[in-house]
C-alpha cells in the first residue's frame, strides 16, 4: 500500500524551506491546520496527513490492533517520513499527536529536529498514586465513547467511497454536512480509547531534541497543571501559553499559534 | 352594502387577531419551545433564554459572563465539544443536529439536539455563537433502544457463527467416523484370483451417512473362492452393526460348508437370533463360489431375495442369471433361496449390483431398471471386470443426484486370455 494514498499525505508550501510535520490528534484530521498553513507556507516546506481511522485515510488500512497502541500511530508517522525520505524535520503534534511524535522520535531520532508539542497530555486520567492531574477519571472517558456512539458526524455508509477516492462520484461529498472530520465510528472509538487510556509520562525524558510546549489559558482537555507537568518532565524544553480558550488553538488563536510555530521552527538549532 | 358590512367584518377580525398576534419578540425568545443560546466566540455566554433556564435550573446572573457553554455538559460532552464541535464549528461556521446531554443545578441530565451557528461582523469576521438546544429525552430513549437493538443482533450473529462453525466441526468428525467405519465394513483390497479377474466399487449416496450395502472375495482353499454381495435393510449405526455381522457369519459359513444355499440359511438363523422382536431386520443377498475349472471357472451361487447376478458373454449379449422366488434374508421362519449355476469362459464376466443402481432415478425422470442395466452391458461385452466396474463408476456418476441410495457392485470375470488373469 502506497503511503502517499494511505495517510492522505499532502506536501505543501516553499519546496526549499526547512520540513514541517503536522499532526493532528483525536477528533478531527489535518482539516484542523488549515487557519495556521497559510503563514507556515510562505516559511516552510509543509507535511500534512491524516492517521489511518480519521479523516481520509484508506479504511481498508484500518487494523484495530496495531491502532490501539499509539505505537500504532508512531508507526504511520515514520513510515510518512520514511516514503518522503525527512531528516531534521519539525514535528508538530496537537494533544494526543505531541506524545506520538515523542514515540516516534525516540525510535528514529535522526527523522527529527525539533519538536512543537500544541495542548499536549501525556496522560488524561488523574493518578491517585502520585497526585498526578489529568483532568479526568476514567467514567469520564467511558462517557465520551457513548457520545462517539451517538454521534455521527457525517460519517455514513454513502460516506465510505468519498473517504476512499471515488472520483466519479463527487457529488456525495457535497450532501453531507458536518464532512470534515467524518470518521467510521468503529475506528474513532478505538482511537478514542488509546487515547484518553494512553499514559507515556515515561516517555517524555527521552525527548533530545529542542522542544516548544504550547498550551492555552482554558483548555479542559489539557489543563494547565499538564502543559507544567510536560515542560518539567522533557529536558529543556520551552513552555508558552497562548491567549487561547479551548483545546484547539490553532484554531482559536491561528496567529498566535502560527507565530509561535515560526520563531521556534525557523530559529538556529 | 356589502362592501361596508365586509370593511366591519375585516376591523373586527383584525382587531381580534391585533390581541393574539405573536409582536413580542422578547416573548418570543424567553419562551420559545426550545433553548436559545449566544455564546462569545471564547466560548463565555453572553445571552441565555428562559426555556433553557428552567430545565438547567439557573438564574441567568450565574451564567451570563461567568460560565461557559462547555461548563454545562457532561465531561463525556465536554470531551466531544472539544474534540468534535468546536473545530468543526469554527471549520464550518455550522453545526446541527449534536446530540450532547446538559448537567443541570442539580446534577440531573438532560438530553439535547445541539445546532449552532457563528454569527460574522460587517468585515466576516466571526462575532458570536448562537446556539439553539432541543429538548431529546424521547429521541434518545429511542435511539438507546436502536442501539441496544444492534448490539443484540450483533451478539446473535456472533453466537449463530459460532453454532455453525461447531456445528460444522461435528459434521467433519460424524463424515470421518462414518468414512472410517464404511472402510473397515469392506474389504480393503479384493484378494488376486488365479485366471479370474475381480473388480468392485462402492458408492456412498451421502457422506453423513452409513449405508447397508456390503461385498467381499475371500479364498476357501483348494482352487475355491468365496464371494457375496447384498443389501441391509435401513441405513446408519444398526445397518453397520448388521452388515459386520453378515459379512463375518458368511465368511464363517463358508469355510464350513461351500454350499451357497447353507451358507445363506446360516446367515439367516444368525439375523433371526440376534435381531427379535421389534428390533428385526433383514438384508437381501447372493452367495456363491467360484471354481477353477481347466480353462473355464464354475460358478455355483443362491440368492435370498437380491437382484440378479448379470452375465455378459463372450458373444456379445448380456442376460441374467435368474435366481427368482429366492426370499428376505432374516425376516421369514422358513424362507427359501434359490440357487442357479454357471461356467465363465474366457471373455466372460459375471456382474453382482445392489438396487442403488437400477433403482436410481435417471435425468429423465423414471428409474434405471435392470432391463437398461443389462442393455447397457450388452453394449459393453464382452468386456473384463475392471472396464465393466469402470464403465459402471462413469455411469453412477452421471446420475449425480438421482443415485439416492448406496450402491455395491461386484465384476468377477475371465480374461480372453486365462493365463494372463
Amino acid at each position: 500500500m502506497d503511503v502517499i494514498d494511505r495517510n492522505n499525505v499532502t506536501v505543501t508550501g516553499r519546496s526549499d524551506g526547512p520540513t514541517l510535520l503536522l499532526a493532528h490528534g483525536f477528533g478531527c484530521d489535518q482539516n484542523l491546520w488549515r487557519l495556521v498553513l497559510p503563514t507556515l507556507a510562505e516559511r516552510f516546506r509543509v507535511v500534512l496527513f491524516d492517521y489511518v481511522g480519521s479523516g481520509r485515510a484508506d479504511p481498508a488500512a484500518w487494523d484495530p490492533e496495531r491502532y490501539s497502541s499509539l505505537d500504532g500511530y508512531a508507526e504511520d508517522v515514520l513510515e510518512v517520513c520514511a516514503e518522503l525520505d525527512l531528516t531534521d524535520a519539525v514535528f508538530v503534534g496537537h494533544s494526543v499527536s505531541a506524545m506520538v511524535g515523542v514515540l516516534a522520535a525516540a525510535r528514529e531520532p535522526e527523522r527529527f529536529g525539533k519538536l512543537v508539542m500544541l495542548a499536549p497530555s501525556p496522560r488524561y486520567i488523574d493518578d491517585p498514586a502520585d497526585g498526578y492531574v489529568g483532568g479526568f477519571t476514567a467514567e469520564d472517558i467511558d462517557e465520551l465513547l457513548a457520545s462517539l456512539d451517538s454521534n455521527y458526524l457525517g460519517w455514513s455508509a454513502a460516506m465510505a467511497p468519498v473517504i476512499m477516492g471515488n472520483p466519479e462520484r463527487p457529488e456525495l461529498g457535497q450532501e453531507l454536512t458536518n464532512s470534515f472530520c467524518a470518521t467510521d465510528p468503529a475506528m474513532a472509538a478505538v482511537f478514542a480509547r488509546t487515547t484518553f487510556l494512553s499514559d507515556t509520562r515515561a516517555e517524555l525524558a527521552s525527548v533530545t531534541v529542542p522542544t516548544l510546549v504550547l498550551d492555552c489559558t482554558t483548555d479542559v482537555i489539557a489543563p494547565p497543571e499538564v502543559g507544567a507537568f510536560v515542560h518539567a518532565a522533557v529536558p529543556g524544553s520551552r513552555l508558552v501559553t497562548l491567549p487561547a480558550t479551548g483545546h484547539c488553538p490553532q484554531l482559536s488563536a491561528p496567529e498566535a499559534t502560527a507565530e509561535q510555530i515560526v520563531a521556534f521552527a525557523g530559529a538556529p538549532r | 352594502m356589502s362592501s361596508t358590512g365586509g370593511k366591519d367584518v375585516d376591523e373586527a377580525e383584525s382587531a381580534q387577531f391585533a390581541g393574539l398576534l405573536e409582536d413580542s419578540l422578547e416573548d418570543l425568545y424567553d419562551n420559545a419551545p426550545c433553548g436559545y443560546l449566544s455564546t462569545l466566540m471564547d466560548g463565555r455566554i453572553a445571552k441565555v433564554n428562559a426555556t433553557l433556564l428552567e430545565w438547567l435550573g439557573y438564574s441567568a446572573e450565574q451564567l451570563v459572563g461567568r460560565r461557559r457553554f462547555a461548563d454545562l455538559l457532561t465531561v463525556g460532552g465536554k470531551l466531544y465539544h472539544e474534540t468534535h464541535f468546536a473545530p468543526l464549528l469554527s471549520m464550518q461556521h455550522h453545526v446541527s443536529g449534536i446530540a450532547l446531554e446538559l448537567k443541570g443545578a442539580d446534577g440531573r441530565r438532560l438530553p439535547v439536539l445541539v445546532t449552532s451557528t457563528v454569527k460574522t461582523g460587517t468585515q466576516g469576521q466571526p462575532v458570536l455563537i448562537r446556539t439553539t438546544l432541543f429538548d431529546a429525552r424521547d429521541r434518545r430513549t429511542y435511539e438507546n433502544e436502536l442501539l441496544r437493538a444492534r448490539q443484540e443482533a450483533e451478539a446473535a450473529g456472533i453466537e449463530a457463527e459460532q453454532a455453525r462453525r461447531t456445528a460444522e466441526a461435528e459434521r467433519a468428525r460424524l463424515q470421518q467416523v462414518v468414512s472410517i467405519l464404511r472402510t473397515s465394513l469392506l474389504p480393503p483390497d479384493l484378494p488376486r484370483v488365479p485366471g479370474l479377474q475381480a473388480a468392485a466399487y462402492y458408492h456412498p449416496a451421502s457422506v453423513d451417512e452409513i449405508g447397508g450395502d456390503f461385498y467381499d472375495l475371500f479364498p476357501l482353499g483348494g482352487g475355491r473362492w468365496g464371494f457375496f454381495l447384498g443389501d441391509v435393510c435401513g441405513k446408519g449405526p444398526k445397518a453397520a452393526a448388521v452388515t459386520s455381522l453378515v459379512r463375518y457369519t458368511l465368511r464363517a459359513a463358508f469355510l464350513v460348508d461351500p454350499d451357497p444355499e447353507r451358507a445363506l440359511a446360516t446367515l439367516d438363523a444368525a439375523v433371526r437370533e440376534r435381531y427379535t422382536g421389534p428390533d428385526a431386520t433383514y438384508c437381501t443377498a447372493i452367495a456363491g463360489t467360484v471354481t477353477r475349472d481347466g480353462e473355464a471357472h464354475t460358478v455355483t451361487l443362491a440368492s435370498g431375495g437380491h437382484p440378479p447376478a448379470l452375465l455378459l458373454r463372450a458373444d456379445r449379449t448380456a442376460h441374467f442369471l435368474t435366481t427368482s422366488g429366492g426370499q428376505l434374508v432374516g425376516a421369514l421362519a422358513d424362507p427359501r433361496f434359490v440357487r442357479a449355476t454357471t461356467v465363465l469362459g474366457p471373455g466372460e464376466t459375471l456382474l453382482l449390483y445392489t438396487d442403488g443402481l437400477t433403482e436410481a432415478r435417471t435425468k429423465a425422470g423414471p428409474r434405471y431398471s435392470e432391463e437398461n442395466l443389462r442393455t447397457f452391458a450388452a453394449s459393453l461385452a464382452p468386456v473384463g471386470a475392471h472396464a465393466l466396474i469402470d464403465a459402471l463408476t462413469d455411469l453412477l456418476e452421471r446420475f449425480g443426484d438421482g443415485l439416492e441410495d448406496d450402491t455395491a457392485l461386484l465384476a468377477l470375470g475371465m480374461s480372453s486370455h486365462p493365463d494372463m488373469g
